[in-house]
Protein backbone atom coordinates (compact mmCIF):
# COMPACT_ATOMS: atom_id res chain seq x y z
CA UNK A 1 0.00 0.00 0.00
CA UNK A 2 1.07 3.58 -0.55
CA UNK A 3 -0.40 6.82 0.72
CA UNK A 4 -1.28 9.58 -1.74
CA UNK A 5 -2.41 12.91 -0.25
CA UNK A 6 -3.63 11.05 2.82
CA UNK A 7 -5.55 8.36 0.87
CA UNK A 8 -4.44 4.74 0.98
CA UNK A 9 -4.07 3.26 -2.50
CA UNK A 10 -2.74 -0.05 -3.86
CA UNK A 11 0.97 -0.49 -4.38
CA UNK A 12 1.88 -1.26 -7.99
CA UNK A 13 5.24 -2.87 -8.77
CA UNK A 14 7.61 -0.63 -10.79
CA UNK A 15 5.15 2.24 -10.89
CA UNK A 16 6.75 5.61 -11.66
CA UNK A 17 5.54 9.02 -10.47
CA UNK A 18 4.27 9.63 -14.00
CA UNK A 19 2.26 6.37 -13.91
CA UNK A 20 0.84 7.14 -10.48
CA UNK A 21 -0.34 10.62 -11.51
CA UNK A 22 -2.10 8.99 -14.46
CA UNK A 23 -3.64 6.27 -12.26
CA UNK A 24 -4.87 8.90 -9.77
CA UNK A 25 -6.27 10.93 -12.72
CA UNK A 26 -4.18 13.96 -11.68
CA UNK A 27 -4.09 15.63 -15.06
CA UNK A 28 -2.80 19.04 -13.93
CA UNK A 29 0.31 20.05 -15.87
CA UNK A 30 2.11 21.72 -12.96
CA UNK A 31 2.47 19.72 -9.77
CA UNK A 32 4.90 19.61 -6.89
CA UNK A 33 5.52 16.00 -5.78
CA UNK A 34 7.20 14.89 -2.59
CA UNK A 35 7.82 11.26 -1.71
CA UNK A 36 8.60 10.57 1.95
CA UNK A 37 9.45 14.26 2.35
CA UNK A 38 11.81 14.41 -0.61
CA UNK A 39 11.10 16.52 -3.69
CA UNK A 40 10.82 14.77 -7.06
CA UNK A 41 11.42 17.23 -9.91
CA UNK A 42 9.05 17.14 -12.88
CA UNK A 43 11.95 16.14 -15.13
CA UNK A 44 12.34 12.95 -13.04
CA UNK A 45 8.68 11.85 -12.92
CA UNK A 46 9.11 9.22 -15.65
CA UNK A 47 12.22 7.67 -14.04
CA UNK A 48 11.29 7.72 -10.37
CA UNK A 49 9.83 4.42 -9.14
CA UNK A 50 7.61 4.49 -6.07
CA UNK A 51 8.43 1.92 -3.40
CA UNK A 52 5.91 0.13 -1.22
CA UNK A 53 4.80 1.99 1.95
CA UNK A 54 5.75 5.36 0.46
CA UNK A 55 3.95 8.54 1.43
CA UNK A 56 3.31 10.68 -1.63
CA UNK A 57 2.17 14.32 -1.59
CA UNK A 58 0.94 15.95 -4.78
CA UNK A 59 0.26 19.68 -4.88
CA UNK A 60 -1.34 21.25 -7.90
CA UNK A 61 0.02 24.69 -8.80
CA UNK A 62 -2.66 27.08 -10.08
CA UNK A 63 -1.87 30.33 -11.90
CA UNK A 64 -2.52 33.64 -10.15
CA UNK A 65 -0.45 35.79 -7.86
CA UNK B 1 -0.92 45.08 24.78
CA UNK B 2 1.76 42.88 26.30
CA UNK B 3 4.69 45.33 26.14
CA UNK B 4 7.32 42.77 27.12
CA UNK B 5 6.17 40.33 24.43
CA UNK B 6 5.97 43.11 21.82
CA UNK B 7 9.53 44.20 22.57
CA UNK B 8 10.87 40.64 22.36
CA UNK B 9 9.11 40.18 19.00
CA UNK B 10 10.33 43.53 17.71
CA UNK B 11 13.95 42.62 18.44
CA UNK B 12 13.65 39.22 16.83
CA UNK B 13 11.94 40.50 13.67
CA UNK B 14 14.41 43.36 13.28
CA UNK B 15 17.21 40.79 12.97
CA UNK B 16 15.29 38.65 10.49
CA UNK B 17 15.31 38.67 6.68
CA UNK B 18 12.75 37.53 4.13
CA UNK B 19 13.13 37.07 0.36
CA UNK B 20 10.09 37.57 -1.86
CA UNK B 21 9.92 36.29 -5.44
CA UNK B 22 7.36 38.41 -7.30
CA UNK B 23 5.95 41.85 -6.51
CA UNK B 24 2.45 41.47 -7.91
CA UNK B 25 -0.80 40.82 -6.06
CA UNK B 26 0.69 38.39 -3.57
CA UNK B 27 4.23 39.79 -3.31
CA UNK B 28 3.43 43.49 -2.90
CA UNK B 29 0.90 42.76 -0.15
CA UNK B 30 3.14 40.23 1.63
CA UNK B 31 5.99 42.76 1.64
CA UNK B 32 3.87 45.59 3.06
CA UNK B 33 2.56 43.40 5.89
CA UNK B 34 6.06 42.17 6.73
CA UNK B 35 7.33 45.77 6.69
CA UNK B 36 4.57 46.85 9.07
CA UNK B 37 5.30 43.84 11.30
CA UNK B 38 8.94 44.98 11.53
CA UNK B 39 10.99 42.47 9.50
CA UNK B 40 14.47 44.07 9.33
CA UNK B 41 15.58 43.13 5.82
CA UNK B 42 13.56 42.40 2.68
CA UNK B 43 14.92 41.09 -0.63
CA UNK B 44 12.41 41.60 -3.47
CA UNK B 45 12.73 40.29 -7.03
CA UNK B 46 10.44 41.25 -9.93
CA UNK B 47 10.92 42.38 -13.56
CA UNK B 48 7.63 44.16 -14.24
CA UNK B 49 6.41 47.75 -14.29
CA UNK B 50 3.30 49.06 -12.51
CA UNK B 51 0.24 49.09 -14.77
CA UNK B 52 -3.18 50.62 -14.24
CA UNK B 53 -4.76 47.15 -14.21
CA UNK B 54 -2.61 46.20 -11.18
CA UNK B 55 -4.22 48.79 -8.92
CA UNK B 56 -7.31 46.66 -8.17
CA UNK B 57 -5.22 44.41 -5.89
CA UNK B 58 -1.52 45.29 -5.83
CA UNK B 59 0.08 47.69 -3.35
CA UNK B 60 0.80 50.53 -5.77
CA UNK B 61 -0.76 53.92 -6.50
CA UNK B 62 -1.87 55.90 -9.56
CA UNK B 63 1.20 58.13 -9.52
CA UNK B 64 3.40 55.02 -9.70
CA UNK B 65 2.02 53.74 -13.04
CA UNK B 66 4.98 53.07 -15.35
CA UNK B 67 7.49 52.74 -12.51
CA UNK B 68 9.57 49.60 -12.06
CA UNK B 69 7.60 47.58 -9.49
CA UNK B 70 10.46 46.84 -7.10
CA UNK B 71 11.37 50.55 -7.01
CA UNK B 72 7.77 51.60 -6.42
CA UNK B 73 7.43 49.00 -3.67
CA UNK B 74 10.65 50.15 -1.99
CA UNK B 75 9.25 53.70 -1.99
CA UNK B 76 6.04 52.44 -0.34
CA UNK B 77 7.96 50.45 2.29
CA UNK B 78 10.09 53.48 3.15
CA UNK B 79 6.91 55.53 3.69
CA UNK B 80 6.00 53.05 6.41
CA UNK B 81 9.44 52.51 7.97
CA UNK B 82 12.64 54.16 6.79
CA UNK B 83 14.87 51.86 8.81
CA UNK B 84 14.00 48.64 6.93
CA UNK B 85 16.78 47.41 4.68
CA UNK B 86 15.27 46.83 1.25
CA UNK B 87 17.25 45.06 -1.46
CA UNK B 88 15.58 45.12 -4.86
CA UNK B 89 16.41 43.13 -7.97
CA UNK B 90 14.71 44.23 -11.19
CA UNK B 91 15.18 41.03 -13.11
CA UNK B 92 13.34 37.99 -14.38
CA UNK B 93 14.03 34.77 -12.47
CA UNK B 94 15.38 32.08 -14.78
CA UNK B 95 14.57 28.39 -14.15
CA UNK B 96 17.62 26.64 -12.72
CA UNK B 97 18.91 29.87 -11.14
CA UNK B 98 15.81 31.09 -9.35
CA UNK B 99 17.31 30.46 -5.91
CA UNK B 100 20.33 32.75 -6.50
CA UNK B 101 19.02 36.02 -4.97
CA UNK B 102 17.81 34.23 -1.83
CA UNK B 103 21.00 32.68 -0.47
CA UNK B 104 21.12 35.08 2.43
CA UNK B 105 17.57 35.23 3.82
CA UNK B 106 15.88 33.34 6.67
CA UNK B 107 12.58 32.63 4.90
CA UNK B 108 11.57 32.66 1.22
CA UNK B 109 8.14 33.61 -0.12
CA UNK B 110 6.91 32.38 -3.51
CA UNK B 111 4.63 35.11 -4.88
CA UNK B 112 4.84 34.43 -8.61
CA UNK B 113 2.05 34.34 -11.14
CA UNK B 114 2.08 31.50 -13.69
CA UNK B 115 1.71 27.91 -12.48
CA UNK B 116 4.67 26.77 -14.56
CA UNK B 117 7.00 29.42 -13.08
CA UNK B 118 5.69 28.81 -9.56
CA UNK B 119 6.48 25.11 -9.91
CA UNK B 120 9.99 25.79 -11.28
CA UNK B 121 10.67 28.16 -8.40
CA UNK B 122 9.58 25.65 -5.76
CA UNK B 123 11.76 22.98 -7.42
CA UNK B 124 14.79 25.30 -7.53
CA UNK B 125 14.45 26.39 -3.91
CA UNK B 126 13.78 22.91 -2.48
CA UNK B 127 16.66 21.52 -4.51
CA UNK B 128 19.23 24.16 -3.57
CA UNK B 129 18.08 25.18 -0.09
CA UNK B 130 16.35 22.06 1.31
CA UNK B 131 16.70 23.40 4.87
CA UNK B 132 15.21 26.84 4.18
CA UNK B 133 11.52 27.52 4.92
CA UNK B 134 9.56 28.31 1.76
CA UNK B 135 6.06 29.81 1.90
CA UNK B 136 4.20 29.37 -1.39
CA UNK B 137 0.65 29.95 -2.59
CA UNK B 138 -1.63 28.26 -5.10
CA UNK B 139 -5.24 29.14 -5.99
CA UNK B 140 -5.80 32.88 -5.40
CA UNK B 141 -8.31 33.69 -8.12
CA UNK B 142 -11.99 34.49 -7.63
CA UNK B 143 -13.86 35.75 -4.56
CA UNK B 144 -15.53 34.09 -1.58
CA UNK B 145 -14.73 30.45 -0.73
CA UNK B 146 -11.98 31.42 1.68
CA UNK B 147 -12.91 28.40 3.86
CA UNK B 148 -11.51 26.17 1.11
CA UNK B 149 -8.03 27.59 1.77
CA UNK B 150 -5.69 25.79 4.12
CA UNK B 151 -2.01 25.54 4.92
CA UNK B 152 -0.41 22.37 3.62
CA UNK B 153 2.89 21.75 5.37
CA UNK B 154 5.33 19.38 3.67
CA UNK B 155 8.63 19.57 5.55
CA UNK B 156 9.98 23.08 4.97
CA UNK B 157 7.38 23.86 2.31
CA UNK B 158 4.32 25.73 3.58
CA UNK B 159 1.66 25.95 0.90
CA UNK B 160 -1.31 28.33 1.19
CA UNK B 161 -3.59 26.23 -0.92
CA UNK B 162 -7.03 26.17 -2.49
CA UNK B 163 -6.94 23.12 -4.72
CA UNK B 164 -10.39 23.89 -6.15
CA UNK B 165 -9.61 27.41 -7.39
CA UNK B 166 -9.46 28.05 -11.13
CA UNK B 167 -6.43 29.24 -13.05
CA UNK B 168 -6.41 33.05 -13.08
CA UNK B 169 -6.80 33.18 -16.88
CA UNK B 170 -10.20 31.48 -16.44
CA UNK B 171 -11.29 33.62 -13.48
CA UNK B 172 -10.75 37.06 -11.95
CA UNK B 173 -8.15 38.38 -9.52
CA UNK B 174 -9.61 40.64 -6.84
CA UNK B 175 -8.18 42.43 -3.83
CA UNK B 176 -10.03 40.67 -0.98
CA UNK B 177 -9.00 37.11 -1.83
CA UNK B 178 -5.52 38.01 -3.11
CA UNK B 179 -4.81 40.10 0.01
CA UNK B 180 -6.23 37.43 2.34
CA UNK B 181 -3.91 34.82 0.86
CA UNK B 182 -0.93 37.22 0.76
CA UNK B 183 -1.45 38.01 4.42
CA UNK B 184 -1.95 34.30 5.15
CA UNK B 185 1.56 33.84 3.71
CA UNK B 186 2.92 36.78 5.76
CA UNK B 187 1.32 35.31 8.89
CA UNK B 188 3.09 31.98 8.30
CA UNK B 189 6.39 33.85 7.81
CA UNK B 190 5.99 35.47 11.24
CA UNK B 191 5.14 32.11 12.77
CA UNK B 192 8.31 30.59 11.30
CA UNK B 193 10.56 33.44 12.45
CA UNK B 194 9.08 33.90 15.91
CA UNK B 195 8.45 30.24 16.68
CA UNK B 196 8.30 29.75 20.41
CA UNK B 197 7.48 33.42 21.17
CA UNK B 198 3.77 32.99 20.43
Amino acid sequence: MIEVNGNIVDFVENETVKDLLKRMKYTFPNVVVKINGKLVKRADFADTVIHNDSKVAVIHMISGG
Amino acid sequence: MNVEKAEKIRMKLQKSSVGIAGAGGLGSNVVISLARAGVGRLVIVDYDKVEESNLNRQYYFRDQIGMVKVEALKENIKKIDESIKVEIINNKLRPGFMHKPFNNVDVIVEALDEAEIKTSFIEDIMNNFPEKPLVACSGVSGYGNIERVNTKKLGNLYMVYDKDAKDSDKDVLMAPRVCLMANWQANIVLDIILGEDK
